[in-house]
């Protein structure tokens, strides 16, 4: 029987001449630190190999029932949720195995950072490795626009907007982005097009050429302080030091396939407790109340523009993405020779450690962002009652005046409302009544956050308005008093 | 077993002019063919890219009879946009606000719903005479005009007409700084 099947085997090997071809790169050795212990740093490249198997099979999966078409998209979504046998299972794993492809990619690309891997004479690695994670954010974009649901849907009027801000040639691109003039079918497709064929397409070829190239240049060898890259010597080093080494297919690959499986163990079991993310609901543009928040790889971004003032923001959304693009691929070109170590390479650890925590602080900020206003808070969040229970005629009038006229959708009371403005809780304590009047009337000076309410308001209301506000503060606590430079 | 390898070094050689002149016919024929082979499929695909940036002709929605807006105030006006697909579904449903400045003068003026800033709909708050966007915080008064917050400019306005006692407005698309919705409105 198995000479059998080995006759077999070879009948086919003499045409398709893999064991002259495949095998050797499968069994091609890498340095044997490499292989050891340190092999543990090494494994987060395959593991977001792994998940892109996943997505390509899930994906498959849910073009078997998606339909990409405004009408039934939200429809289909809904039947893979309740319906289709594991069909929640499938978008919830395509969520979940999608993100932590972009976590894998992430952390290969700090570990490939940190041990200056990318150096010499892997720039070129390091350069598609850019273009690889620029693909995997793209396709989490393009995917979350086929949730629609009105997330999505304004999701992508925002990019259409953003996408308008090009000099010169905006419109251009915004009917090229959306492909049409109205946000519907053609933007959907679209979308479809470049989740399903276009980016995947790229990324399957600039994955050909990352690992044609980890195969041509060699697995680095853990990095040793001192031990320096010299273009000039490093070949030949490499070379020796290959000498010792061992095959990747056997015990080198074990630590890759553990850890591979344990991050979909990981993935799998998100995806099982988590469930599917979305659709929260069918798309109507006629319906107003929307607040669009990007999915995670983007919140940071979002988390800046929050904290930026308007004049910065066209150049912080269409230029400053572009600026850390370069950056990362200019990375290989800065240095591409000298110490690997992170041990000797203190400000290569440091900026990581600054990237991370800014990327982190700006991704909670994008979260929390009191950014938009609450929009029913109005009729939604009633004055509280303890802060009324001893108002005057007058104070009470105000405070009706305070909901009526929409204050509350930015001004908490109490910690509820909008949190775009200050919390007026104890206001009174802090400005004096004409220094309110001026507030609410002209509003933030020069175009600010706050509207002037002046004109949209008569006196009677103002000076209702005005005792509510003064009346703001702690029972035990004086109303703020005026100095004597203040203006009446 | 083995093969014969042609060698070009040991091939008989030809009678070289008539050759050559044969060789390099071949070739101009392979890089013209190739060439327009190569325009054909591309030229209009390229076209067919390029389509999205075809002006579509301007359409007019009716919003209904002129008494449905009272005068001074804003009313929300909803339709099934013609610029749309087929199978656009509710994705084509879409708003404007209509502001009715003169019944007797029949002058209105119809903004769009998409928040100036980056294009998410804004709310009529009628008590405080405000619009309000969800998404950044745009302000603007019952004008148009931007009254705070981040919007770069005041709300986009369509271009109206009355026709038979209705009020009719001219489809609007998706509105973006550069691409505003009336002449007046380009910069």
């Amino acid at each position: 029987m198995k000479r059998w099947v080995m006759a077999i085997g070879d009948w086919f090997d003499a045409r398709l001449r893999v064991r002259e071809s495949i095998l050797p790169m499968l069994t091609h050795p890498i340095p044997a630190g490499a292989a050891g212990p340190m092999g543990w740093w090494y494994v987060f490249g395959s593991a977001s190999l792994t998940l892109l198997l996943i997505q390509i099979l899930t994906g498959i999966g849910l073009a078997l029932v998606y339909v990409p078409a405004p009408d039934n998209a939200y429809s289909s979504l809904l039947a893979l949720n309740y319906d289709v046998p594991a069909g929640w299972f499938l978008r919830a794993l395509h969520y979940y195995a999608g993100s932590g492809m972009v976590v894998m990619v992430l952390a290969h690309m700090t570990q490939v950072y940190l041990h200056g891997s990318y150096k010499y004479p892997r720039e070129l690695t390091w350069l598609a490795g850019v273009l690889l994670l620029l693909c995997v954010l793209g396709m989490f974009f393009t995917g979350q626009i086929l949730r629609w649901d009105p997330d999505a849907y304004w999701g992508l009027a925002v990019g259409g907007s953003m996408a308008g801000r090009v000099p010169v040639m905006g419109s251009w691109v915004v009917d090229g982005l959306l492909g049409g003039p109205i946000i519907g079918g053609n933007a959907l497709s679209r979308f479809f097009a470049l989740h399903v064929f276009v980016i995947p397409g790229a990324l399957l070829a600039v994955l050909a050429v990352h690992l044609w190239l980890v195969l041509k240049c060699g697995i680095s060898e853990p990095p040793i302080p001192g031990q320096l890259v010299d273009p000039k010597t490093y070949d030949a080093a490499y070379e020796k030091e290959l000498k010792t080494g061992v095959p990747f297919l056997g015990e080198a690959m074990i630590k890759d396939v553990l850890f591979s499986a344990l991050v979909v163990i990981a993935v799998v079991a998100l995806a099982a407790v988590l469930g599917p993310s979305g659709p929260t609901a069918p798309v109507d543009p006629s319906m107003t109340g929307a607040s669009p928040r990007p999915e995670w790889p983007f919140l940071w971004l979002f988390g800046l523009l929050s904290l930026s003032p308007p004049a910065t923001e066209t150049f912080i959304i269409l230029v400053f993405p572009a600026i850390l693009v370069v950056a990362l691929l200019l990375v290989p070109f800065v240095s591409n020779r000298g110490e690997r170590s992170p041990r000797r390479r203190p400000i290569a650890v440091l900026s990581v450690v600054v990237i991370y925590a800014v990327a982190g602080a700006l991704t909670y900020q994008g979260i929390t962002a009191a950014w938009s206003p609450h929009m029913i808070a109005w009729s939604g969040a009633p004055v509280p009652e303890d802060i009324v229970r001893r108002s005057s005629p007058a104070e009470l009038q105000g405070a009706v005046v305070f909901q009526y006229k929409d204050c509350r959708n930015c001004h908490a009371l109490e910690g509820k409302g909008g949190l775009r403005g200050p919390d007026l809780t104890d206001v009174g304590k802090r400005l004096t009544r004409n220094q309110l009047i001026d507030q609410v009337s002209n509003g933030t000076p020069g175009g600010g956050l706050m509207p002037a309410y002046g004109q949209q308001m008569p006196d009677a209301e103002m000076t209702a308005l005005a005792d509510f506000l003064v009346s703001l503060r702690p029972p035990d606590q004086p109303p703020a008093h005026s100095t004597g430079t203040e203006q009446p | 077993m083995n093969e014969p390898h042609l060698n070009p070094q040991t091939t008989p050689p030809a009678p070289p002019a008539r050759r050559d002149f044969f060789q390099t016919i071949l070739h101009w024929t392979t890089y013209a063919a190739g060439g327009v082979a190569a325009a054909a499929v591309g030229l209009p695909f390229v076209g067919f890219l390029l389509g999205s940036l075809r002006k579509s002709p301007e359409k007019w929605v009716s919003l209904g009879p002129l008494g449905r807006f009272p005068q001074g105030e804003t009313r929300l006006a909803t339709f099934m946009s013609p610029l749309g697909q087929a199978w656009d579904g509710k994705a084509a449903h879409t708003g404007v606000y209509v502001r009715c400045l003169d019944k007797d003068k029949q002058q209105f003026v119809i903004f769009a719903m998409n928040c100036a800033h980056l294009g998410c709909p804004v709310s009529w708050f009628p008590q405080s005479g405000l619009f309000m966007c969800p998404c950044h915080g745009g302000v603007y008064y019952a004008n148009g005009e931007c009254a705070s917050g981040p919007p770069p400019r005041g709300l986009f306005q369509c271009a109206w007409r009355v026709r038979d006692g209705r009020l009719e407005v001219q489809a609007p698309h998706y509105p973006t700084l550069q691409n505003t919705l009336r002449a007046e409105d380009q910069s």
